[in-house]
């Protein structure tokens, strides 16, 4: 356990000791700033049928950065070390394959929830500013923030899947990035193909991040994307151990 | 402390090492000699438990290092060649850091990490990037992180590339050190460190082992076992012609243009014909300004064995 707390601490702190962590968290932060403002202003001017908690959580902008971000953060991961053939001490040092795998992984998914801290700041101003919640009820808080701590651990694994297959980072940078767009529309084609039957509409909807993030910021916590996200990441987490392990037959 | 078994590693069908059989035993330090793609780095590779054989075993202080890796490499400490490093950290940072990866016990690290610095003499840079450093200082790391956890065995790939002849001198010094404690597998082209520091020198030749044995015992096997040089002023005689008429000598070279003659005797082994060169010297009133024995080096062994047609 303590070589996985020294790998993990690591991986969190390389975060900080590259530009890149800075600049994912400054394109976020005004991504994520700017989604803020325009919701609240937008509702200043008419009536809607929303709290500002959904709105921020469902807009273009929202997901414009979510899906932009999980390549940048996990590109590095293993191709960096491929590449600077660093992960010859790491594998030489007596430490288990999976350990090195999940530290990875929870470096990556500890600097993501770091990205999210701003974001409880904004309510917590409106709260000041306005004196009115920016959600109905604290279960919306804990929904939305449960839901993109779920789409986070998938995306997450998909990139460490990606990072773990080449040495150079734009090639992983690229493949996650496709991956997980072609996931995140999946749940559109719900609304492209009207012509399809609705089992194949419905079978779709039920891959829809937009739809999750939809029901888990009204407060609802529905089991089934639950069940979802974590099968998947662990199945995306367990093909990043296989393929970190056939490292050793490639060469 | 290492046994190899019919090792072998084919690299896409090509073999880069062939059925390999050697073993080191405990406070030796075995040098391992070869020409650049021999197959040195693929054996150490291997037996540092980066990657596994094509077929063959190989066990360190009794581990096999594919069956029980965690354990083989809980036992050694590894410097790989050119030394990959972190270059976002600091010295002392990484330096704690992969004492914590090896297990060094909590209370124990900064200990070991004070002693391995001032070993390796990285005091000075101890809170520089790593980035930052030199050749020779990123050589040094490398060296203090394989000593980190005090390995029974310690396998390094070209410790001294790099290095300039005042650190060359300082990490042989350290190895002779090291090596009264430790059992050290080194890998190396620089052929006097081999000589100077190694008990026992493998040479390994297109993935085979060519030979295996003490310098000393290699020097004395091979054919050109040495020779013998004199610089004279011959006059009108060929000098060339009268030292071969003495017994032993193979072969005689002439150089130089002016009236002094370099020689350069080729001699049977264990003879030795200074003694006649001398008298005929003598006899024949050449001036001598220079008559010494060449000992044959590794070097010799070394080209004798790997490529047999530049001797």
């Amino acid at each position: 356990m303590r070589k996985f707390y020294t790998l993990l601490s690591r991986e969190v702190r390389s975060y900080f000791h590259s530009p890149i962590a800075y600049v994912v968290l400054i394109f976020f932060l005004i991504v994520s700033g700017i989604d803020f403002y325009f919701q609240v202003s937008f509702m200043n001017q008419r009536q809607v049928q929303y709290t500002v908690q959904e709105a921020f959580f469902n807009s273009v902008f929202f997901w414009f950065a979510f899906v932009l971000i999980f390549p940048l953060i996990t590109m590095r991961l293993f191709a960096e070390e491929f590449k600077l053939g660093t992960i010859e001490p790491l594998t030489t040092a007596p430490v288990r394959d999976w350990q090195v795998v999940l530290s990875k992984f929870f470096g990556a998914l500890v600097f993501y929830l770091i990205l999210w801290i701003p974001t409880i700041l904004y309510f917590w101003i409106f709260l000041r500013i306005t004196n009115q919640p920016a959600a109905h009820s604290g279960g919306a808080y804990w929904g939305s923030y449960l839901m993109l701590l779920l789409l986070g651990m998938f995306y997450l694994s998909i990139g460490c899947f990606t990072s773990v297959l080449t040495k150079n980072q734009i090639i992983a940078a690229i493949i996650s990035f496709c991956a997980i767009t072609l996931l995140f529309f999946l749940g559109l084609v719900q609304f492209i193909l009207l012509d399809v039957t609705s089992t194949t509409r419905d079978l779709l909807g039920y891959f829809s991040a937009i739809e999750h993030m939809g029901t888990f910021s009204r407060g609802i916590i529905d089991t089934r994307p639950i069940v979802l996200y974590v099968s998947m990441t662990i199945v995306m987490l367990t093909l990043t151990y296989q393929a970190f392990q056939s490292r050793k037959w490639r060469l | 402390m290492i046994k190899v078994e019919n090792l072998t590693k084919r690299y896409a069908g090509q073999p880069a090492i062939r059925d390999l059989n050697f073993e080191v035993s405990h406070g030796e330090i075995m040098g391992f000699l070869g020409p650049n793609g021999a197959g040195k780095t693929t054996t150490m590779r291997i037996l540092a438990g980066f990657m596994p054989p094509t077929s063959g075993r190989a066990t360190v202080a009794g581990f096999d290092v594919f069956e029980q890796s965690l354990q083989a490499r809980a036992h050694l400490g590894y410097m790989p060649e050119n030394v990959p490093l972190y270059s976002d950290m600091r010295v002392t940072e990484y330096l704690n850091y992969r004492a914590a990866l090896k297990g060094v016990q909590h209370r124990r690290v900064a200990e070991r990490v004070g002693d391995v610095k001032e070993l390796c003499g990285l005091k000075e840079v101890e809170n520089k990037l790593i980035g930052t450093l030199s050749k020779g200082y990123r050589q040094r790391v490398g060296l203090a992180d394989a000593l980190l956890a005090e390995p029974d065995l310690l396998i390094l790939d070209e410790p001294t590339i790099g290095l300039d002849p005042n650190q060359i001198r300082q990490v042989r010094e350290l190895i002779k050190n090291l090596g009264k404690q430790h059992t050290i597998l080194l890998s190396t082209h620089i052929l006097p460190e081999v000589e100077m520091t190694c008990s026992r020198v493998i040479i390994i030749h297109k993935g085979r082992i060519e030979a295996c044995d003490t310098p000393d015992n290699l020097l004395g096997k091979i054919r050109q076992a040495g020779g013998v040089v004199l610089e004279a002023k011959v006059g009108n005689d060929n000098g060339a012609e009268e030292l071969k008429k003495i017994s032993g000598v193979r072969e005689v070279v002439t150089d130089g243009e002016d009236d002094w003659k370099r020689f350069s005797l080729r001699v049977e082994s264990g003879v030795d014909v200074r003694e006649e060169v001398f008298r005929l010297a003598t006899d024949r009133h050449w001036v001598v300004r220079e008559l010494t024995q060449r000992r044959a080096t590794l070097e010799d062994v070394f080209v004798e064995l790997t490529h047999p047609d530049l001797v």
